[in-house]
C-alpha cells in the first residue's frame, strides 16, 4: 500500500534514447518516492541523465518503459501539478514579454478571476524580491534576477512539486547563494514539495532534506541519503557544521565511485 | 561671497533636442540637396532634352501631380499597393505559420515554394491579364505574388526556429494554442516576418509600376508610361521622382513600426553586445 504522504512514486524509470548511431540508454532503472512537502536533490555525475529523469518526471519526455506517479495518478504529459525552472533562464522567459507578462503567462488558462490572477502574480514577483522590476523586460535583469522570474512564474503556477534543473549553473557564486536561500525560503514559508537537479555536490548537501545520488549512465540510484542537518540553513553557519563537510566528503566519495563505475548496480536492474 | 564657489571656464551647453533634430535634417539632407544642385549647374551648360533641369522637373512636379492626378492616378496606384502588401503580409504569415508548425508540410511543399518564388513575377501579367482582365484585380494579384514570397519564406523560417527551451517552457506550462501562437511562435518569428516584410515592400513597389505600365488606364506606372511615350520628358521625371519619394515614405513608415514592433529585439541585441 502507498503511503498516504506519498507525492511523487517514481518506479523502474527507464529511458532508451533510438539515435542514429544505435540505442543509447540513459536511464537503466531509476526508483524513488518523495513524500509531499519534500525538499529532495538529485545529484549525479555530469552526463548520467538528470536531465532526461526530470523531463520524464515533469511528462515533457516519455518513459522507454517504467511509471512516474503523480498524487496516484500515472504522468503521461505535462500537467498542472509541476512547475519546472529551466536551467537556460535566457531561454525560457520570454523577452518580448515584461516580468509581470512572463509570470502571469501562464495562469491565462487557468480559470482564475483577473483579481486572484494579479493577486498570484504580485505575491510570486514578491516572494521573489522583484516588485521594483516587474515592469521591466528579462533582458534588462542580471542573470540572478532572471532566474528569479523563472522562479517566480513557477510558484505563481501553484504547482504540487517545483522542478529545478540544475537551475543556478549558469550564475557567479555570490548569487547563486543567494538564490540558494531563496529556495529554502520558499520550501519553508509555502511548504512546496521540490526536486532539486544539480550537480554541485555542495548545493544538494546545502539545500536538501534528502539526497538522491545517481551513478553514471546508465543510470540507476546509487544512495538515499537523508541530510541531518537543521532545517534553518545558513551560508556561514552550516557550511562550517563538522556534520557538513562529513556529509559532502560521503557525497563527493559516492560520486567518485559513480564516475569510477566501480559502484555495485542495484538488484533490480534488468 | 560664500557661497560663489568660482567657475573654471564656461560650463560645456548640453546640446538641446532642437539642436539635435536639426543636425540629423543637415545630415540626412545635405548630400540630396548638394546633388540637386550640381544636376542644376550641370544642366544650365547640357543641351541634352531628355535630361531637363531641377526647376523644369519641379515645375512638371506642381502641374502634373498637384490636381486630379493625385485621384485619377496617385490614388489608385498607392491603394493597390496598399491591397497587395496587406494581403502579402497577412496571407504570407497565416500561411508561413503554419507551414513552420508543421513539418511534414513543410518538407511537402518546400520545392514547389522554390519553383514558384524562382518565376519572375511579372511574367504573370500577361497571365492575370487573360484570366482577370484589366482589372485592379489583377494589378493587386501580381504584386501579392512577388511579394508574398519574402514574408512567407521568411515567416516559415523564423516559426521554424523558434527556440526549443522556450517551446518545452510552453509545454510544461501547458500554455493553450492560441496563446502559444500569440505569445510565442509570432513574436519570436517576428524579427524574421519584418526582414520578410521589409523585402516585401520594395517588391511591391516595383509590381505596382510594372503591372500598371501594360493594359491600364489609371496609376503612376500607366502615367510615366504616357508620359514617355509623348516625349513629355520633365512629366516623366517628375513622375519618376514621386515614384522615389513614396519609396523614401513606406520606408520610413515601415522603420517606424519595425521599432516599435521589434522593441524588445533591438534591446536584448544592445544588452548582448554591450
Amino acid at each position: 500500500m502507498p503511503d498516504r504522504s506519498t507525492l511523487l512514486r517514481v518506479e523502474h524509470l527507464r529511458k532508451v534514447y533510438e539515435s542514429a548511431a544505435g540505442e543509447v540508454e540513459a536511464i537503466g532503472d531509476i526508483s524513488f518516492t518523495m513524500s509531499a512537502g519534500e525538499l529532495v536533490c538529485i545529484v549525479g555525475p555530469s552526463g548520467c541523465g538528470k536531465t532526461t529523469l526530470l523531463k520524464c518526471l515533469a511528462g515533457l519526455l516519455r518513459p522507454t518503459s517504467g511509471l512516474v506517479e503523480m498524487d496516484g495518478s500515472p504522468v503521461t504529459g505535462p500537467n498542472p501539478t509541476m512547475a519546472v525552472v529551466f536551467q537556460e533562464y535566457g531561454r525560457s522567459l520570454y523577452p518580448w514579454l515584461t516580468v509581470r507578462a512572463n509570470v502571469e503567462l501562464p495562469l491565462r488558462h487557468k480559470k482564475l478571476s483577473r483579481a486572484e490572477r494579479d493577486t498570484l502574480v504580485a505575491d510570486a514577483i514578491e516572494a521573489v524580491g522583484l516588485p521594483h522590476a516587474a515592469r521591466s523586460h528579462p533582458w534588462e535583469l542580471s542573470g540572478g534576477m532572471q532566474q528569479r522570474v523563472a522562479i517566480a512564474r513557477a510558484i505563481a503556477y501553484q504547482p504540487e512539486v517545483l522542478i529545478m534543473d540544475e537551475p543556478f549553473a549558469a550564475v557567479d557564486a555570490q548569487t547563486r547563494a543567494d538564490l540558494e536561500d531563496l529556495v529554502r525560503e520558499l520550501h519553508g514559508t509555502r511548504k512546496i514539495s521540490t526536486v532539486f537537479v544539480t550537480h554541485d555536490i555542495d548545493e544538494s548537501v546545502y539545500l536538501g532534506e534528502r539526497v538522491l545520488m545517481l551513478s553514471s549512465s546508465p543510470t540507476w540510484v546509487q544512495e538515499d541519503l537523508p541530510i541531518d542537518l537543521p532545517p534553518e540553513r545558513d551560508q556561514l553557519t552550516t557550511r562550517a557544521l563538522p556534520r557538513f563537510t562529513e556529509l559532502r566528503t560521503h557525497v563527493y566519495d559516492q560520486i567518485q565511485r559513480a564516475k569510477r563505475g566501480s559502484a555495485a548496480a542495484p538488484q533490480s536492474a534488468h | 561671497m560664500t557661497t560663489h564657489t568660482g567657475r573654471i571656464g564656461p560650463a560645456p551647453r548640453p546640446r538641446g533636442a532642437g539642436v539635435r533634430i536639426a543636425s540629423g535634417f543637415t545630415f540626412a539632407l545635405g548630400l540630396p540637396f548638394l546633388c540637386v544642385v550640381a544636376w542644376g549647374i550641370w544642366s544650365t551648360r547640357s543641351t541634352n532634352q531628355f535630361f531637363p533641369g531641377p526647376v523644369t522637373i519641379f515645375e512638371a512636379f506642381v502641374d502634373t501631380w498637384a490636381g486630379r492626378a493625385i485621384v485619377d492616378d496617385v490614388l489608385p496606384s498607392l491603394s493597390r499597393l496598399a491591397f497587395g502588401l496587406v494581403a502579402s503580409i497577412v496571407v504570407g504569415v497565416a500561411a508561413g505559420t503554419v507551414i513552420g508548425l508543421a513539418r511534414w508540410l513543410r518538407e511537402l511543399l518546400e520545392p514547389l515554394l522554390e519553383f514558384f518564388r524562382a518565376i519572375p513575377p511579372p511574367v504573370l501579367i500577361p497571365v492575370g491579364m487573360l484570366l482577370l482582365g484589366p482589372t485592379d484585380t489583377m494589378k493587386v494579384v501580381v504584386i501579392v505574388s512577388g511579394a508574398i514570397w519574402p514574408v512567407l519564406l521568411n515567416t516559415i523560417e523564423g516559426v521554424r526556429a523558434t527556440d526549443s527551451v522556450m517551446t518545452e517552457t510552453a509545454n510544461s506550462f501547458q500554455i493553450t494554442r492560441w496563446e502559444r501562437l500569440w505569445f510565442l511562435v509570432l513574436p519570436a518569428a517576428s524579427p524574421r516576418i519584418m526582414t520578410g516584410v521589409r523585402q516585401g515592400l520594395s517588391v511591391a513597389l516595383i509590381l505596382m509600376v510594372i503591372s500598371e505600365m501594360f493594359f491600364s488606364s489609371s496609376g503612376l506606372g500607366y502615367r510615366i508610361a504616357y508620359f514617355q511615350r509623348n516625349y513629355l520628358v520633365a512629366e516623366m521625371w517628375s513622375g519618376i521622382l514621386l515614384l522615389g519619394l513614396i519609396g523614401v515614405l513606406l520606408a520610413v513608415v515601415f522603420g517606424f513600426v519595425e521599432r516599435r514592433v521589434l522593441r524588445w529585439y533591438h534591446g536584448m541585441r544592445e544588452v548582448t553586445r554591450a
